[in-house]
């Protein structure tokens, strides 16, 4: 007893500031790849050397003797690969903040000519016309902002695993750690969707688990929000479509923010979280956590 | 200790009237080619292997060798400690006759492997009616691992039902759990039937997760395949991923550099330590010891940073190579040096986490007793690892067959005879303190050298095994070429195959609050179950 109050009173504060101050990764972390395009020549050595197909080099549909880079943080498991295949243009930055509501927002493509020498040139990226804002994404709008208002600092989460490898929730379940701590900002983990405001749902949706996910989106009172978390959870990752997986949550139920990472870092899912809640806009961040 | 000459002598004289005996590209593997017509000698031949030749069976895989050879073949695979030796008998199935003799009788921890190699491939072994790998609403003539089947084609529903053993009475009643669970853990159906509060009997409905990993792996180059072995479980990412390279480089017949292998060796320890101390946090936490579930996570989330200072992945991904490590995680001082204090801090920290469990008599009361596995349940189904040693089951692949730096590292093969919660926590407890040694040990050794060898093209059409004692128990990865090179077949055992029907025995006249505690103490990956 003398020991556990003794762990108690002086076991002191664990947890760590983000987001007021974001520590930065450790070297050799390695987050989104970034391409020097004006160096690269379109050979294609990277998108042999990607495991997921998150970088492709192919002939660009629009125009002869054009070529597209497309990469696709989306699909990427941040395995280094590419920057090992070609250390020359490309760089895993230690950026690892790179959840974004709109899954274009993920895929950059790079366009390629051919020049007067015979080498590929860059020519510019191709400029992805914004999503229309069709009546899902506009309900999607109103409903993140109704749950702001009805929510205010409480959200209550349900985890789902359709399908996933255990990864993303070996990360998940570090947001309940003395660490990251993730009820100083409201949020819970809730074991039932139906006490639910959020579903953050892991793996690429295997056939087995369709069926579950899509009964659990469906007992989850609305106003709701989906999360897609990780790579196979965007884009079904290195497992992609086949007989076993569906390749993606967006197949199977809408989604209003993806979190890429194979598996994003716990820091990395509570920034995926807050972008969800819109927080970083609306609130000062003092008003995320109280000064120590 | 049998010599490996010693030993072939004995099967050549014990079984030359059925058999061929072949050696493989891997010293320590024999290839025993059962002859046409001699199918029904399975079953005694398994028992001859089991009962006389010391042998323990450790998986079955299943090969679709009709474009190469007319048929199919069944790989027994066998693992003979004394001698540190793999048999492998390969029995020929004629595709007119989809059918084995069932070696279940003889073996019962064969049953699951045989029922799923009738749900993937078709052969018949274990006439059993329950399906296994396939859920009930997958056509009855849908077997996916065949090489006719084309991977990218949808599966169609069809009407069924979860069959099971029905436990009728008066007062009895079922629970049906999952898939989707109340906490933050994998996918998986379990039905309990009880009554009153002690449970009768559980069944399982697992292959939730099942992802077709081994099925959309065939034609992949072993590099990338690679990166599927880190994703089979999440939480073994290294073990799996350093099986299925220990098997690429066996068949290719080279070896890792010096560094490699202690840089190998040294990760598989810390990702032992770090599930350890996280299986232990979670055992508290579901006994309601919220002080001692906080310590050990915080601990855990040193090892996980640490991982990430060592290697730049959490979970110890990107760093496994075909041919030796791509990553050093002792390059650079400031390396060294997180290593160095971590390893001190959490030694000390974990030393105060056992005090704290170990004197707190609500917590040994919870645990005591409670889900007991007897050891004479644990060999009658083959269990490994942490669970079997719980159980007197005194098998370890680090000191049976010794791979990556175990040989020249003093393993201590902790093992207990009690089968409780409590005795796979004093486990995990043993081998924490073993694992911070060794990583003590390793450091630094070797320092400097190459970490990747010259890697020649992987030769086409060989076999080999790759097997790695994980955090769970042993981790076997079986791999064929194609003839240029690519997977042909590749399975995947994880111990969770293996242990998952030691938890329906263990939970029986348990009380269903009890469970969840009993669930965390084998902590079994279901993704690594069902791929």
């Amino acid at each position: 007893m003398l020991k556990i109050v003794k762990r108690v009173l002086w076991g002191g504060v664990a947890t760590n500031a983000f987001p007021t101050t974001i520590a930065e990764p450790p070297d050799g972390f390695r987050g989104k790849p970034v391409i020097d395009f004006a160096r690269c020549t379109a050979c294609g050595d990277c998108a042999l050397a990607c495991p997921t197909s998150a970088l492709t080099v192919g002939p660009d549909p629009g125009e002869m003797e054009g070529k597209v880079l497309t990469l696709d943080y989306g699909a990427c498991v941040f395995c280094g690969e590419c920057e090992a295949a070609c250390p020359d243009t490309i760089r895993l930055t230690k950026e690892f903040r790179l959840a974004a509501a709109d899954r274009n927002a993920l895929c950059s493509q790079a366009l390629y000519r051919v020049g007067p020498d015979g080498a590929y040139r860059y020519t510019g990226l191709r400029v992805t016309t914004p999503a229309p804002v069709d009546g899902i994404q506009a309900s999607g709008l109103a409903l993140k902002q109704k749950i702001r208002k009805v929510l205010g600092r409480s959200l209550h989460i349900r985890e789902v695993d359709a399908g996933s490898c255990n990864g993303c929730e070996v990360e998940i379940t570090a947001l309940n750690n003395p660490i990251y701590d993730i009820e100083r900002f409201g949020i819970h983990f809730v074991a039932s969707p139906r006490h639910a405001d959020m579903l953050l749902v892991t793996g690429p949706v295997t056939r087995n688990m369709e069926i579950a996910l899509r009964q659990t989106y469906e007992a989850t009172p609305e106003p709701k929000m989906v999360v897609a978390v990780g790579a196979c959870g965007i884009s079904g990752g290195i497992f992609g479509s086949s007989y076993a997986s569906l390749g993606g949550v967006a197949n199977v139920i809408p989604v209003d923010v993806y979190i890429p990472g194979c598996p994003p870092r716990p820091e990395a899912l509570l920034h995926g979280i807050f972008v969800a809640l819109d927080r970083y806009g609306t609130k000062r961040q003092a008003d995320l956590i109280p000064p120590r | 200790m049998t010599t490996k000459q010693e030993y072939m002598a004995l099967l050549e004289k014990s079984l030359g009237d059925r058999l061929t005996i072949r050696e493989a590209p891997a010293p320590n593997e024999l290839y025993l080619s059962l002859h046409e017509g001699a199918l029904a000698l399975v079953p005694e031949t398994c028992s001859l292997l089991t009962r006389s030749l010391k042998a323990h069976f450790t998986t079955l895989a299943a090969n679709d060798e009709r474009m190469l050879n007319g048929r199919f073949s069944l790989y027994y695979i066998f693992s003979v400690p004394p001698a540190d030796l793999f048999l492998i008998l390969q029995v020929p199935v004629d595709p007119r006759h989809m059918e084995v003799p069932s070696i279940s009788h003889i073996i019962e921890g064969a049953n699951w492997f045989e029922r799923e190699v009738k749900d993937c491939f078709g052969i018949i072994a274990f006439p059993n009616i329950y399906k296994l790998a396939s859920h009930p609403d997958w056509p009855e003539d849908m077997h996916v691992m065949l090489k006719d089947v084309d991977p990218g084609q949808s599966v169609p529903r069809v009407k069924g039902r979860f069959d099971f053993k029905e436990v009728e009475g008066e007062g009895v009643f079922e629970i049906p759990v999952g898939p989707v669970h109340a906490g933050i853990i994998e996918p998986g159906h379990f039905r309990f039937s009880v009554a009153g509060e002690p449970i009768i009997s559980l069944a399982l409905q697992l292959f939730y997760t099942h992802k077709g990993t081994e099925k959309i792996a065939e034609g992949r180059s072993p590099r990338h395949a690679v990166f599927l072995a880190e994703s089979i479980s999440g939480d073994s990412s290294f073990g799996h991923a350093i099986a299925f390279c220990h098997a690429i480089e066996r068949l290719s017949g080279f070896d890792p550099p010096p560094r490699a292998i202690v840089i190998r060796t040294m990760l598989l320890e810390l990702e032992r330590l770090c599930n350890h101390i996280s299986d232990i946090g979670a055992i508290l936490m579901d006994v309601g010891f919220s002080v001692g579930a906080a310590t050990a996570f915080e601990l855990k989330e040193q090892f996980l940073a640490l991982n990430e200072i060592l290697t730049g992945s959490r979970l110890l991904r990107g760093v496994a190579a075909i041919g030796g490590v791509r990553r050093d995680p002792e390059n650079g001082p400031s390396r060294h040096e997180a290593l160095r204090k971590t390893l001190e801090h959490g030694k000390r920290s974990f030393e105060d986490l056992v005090s704290l469990i170990m004197t707190s008599s609500s917590v040994m009361d919870r645990l005591e007793t409670t889900g007991v596995l007897s050891p004479l349940d644990a060999y009658r189904l083959g269990i490994t690892g942490i669970a079997g040693r719980a159980s007197g089951i005194d098998r370890d692949y680090r000191r049976d067959h010794p791979h990556c730096a175990y040989p020249e590292s003093h393993v201590h093969v902790a093992t207990r005879t009690e089968g409780d919660v409590l005795a796979r926590v004093r486990i995990r407890i043993d081998e924490i303190r073993d694992a911070f040694a060794l990583v003590e040990d390793l450091q630094g050794r070797h320092a400097g050298q190459p970490i990747l060898a010259q890697v020649t093209p992987v030769p086409p059409g060989r076999s080999a095994l790759g097997y790695v004692e994980g955090w769970r128990g042993e981790i076997i990865h079986w791999v064929m070429t194609d003839k240029t090179g690519n997977i042909f077949r590749w399975k995947i055992t994880d111990p969770s195959f293996h242990n998952w029907r030691a938890l329906t025995l263990a939970v029986r006249n348990n009380i269903v609050p009890d469970f969840p505690v009993i669930n965390k103490s084998f902590n079994l990956s279901y993704s690594g179950n069902d791929r």
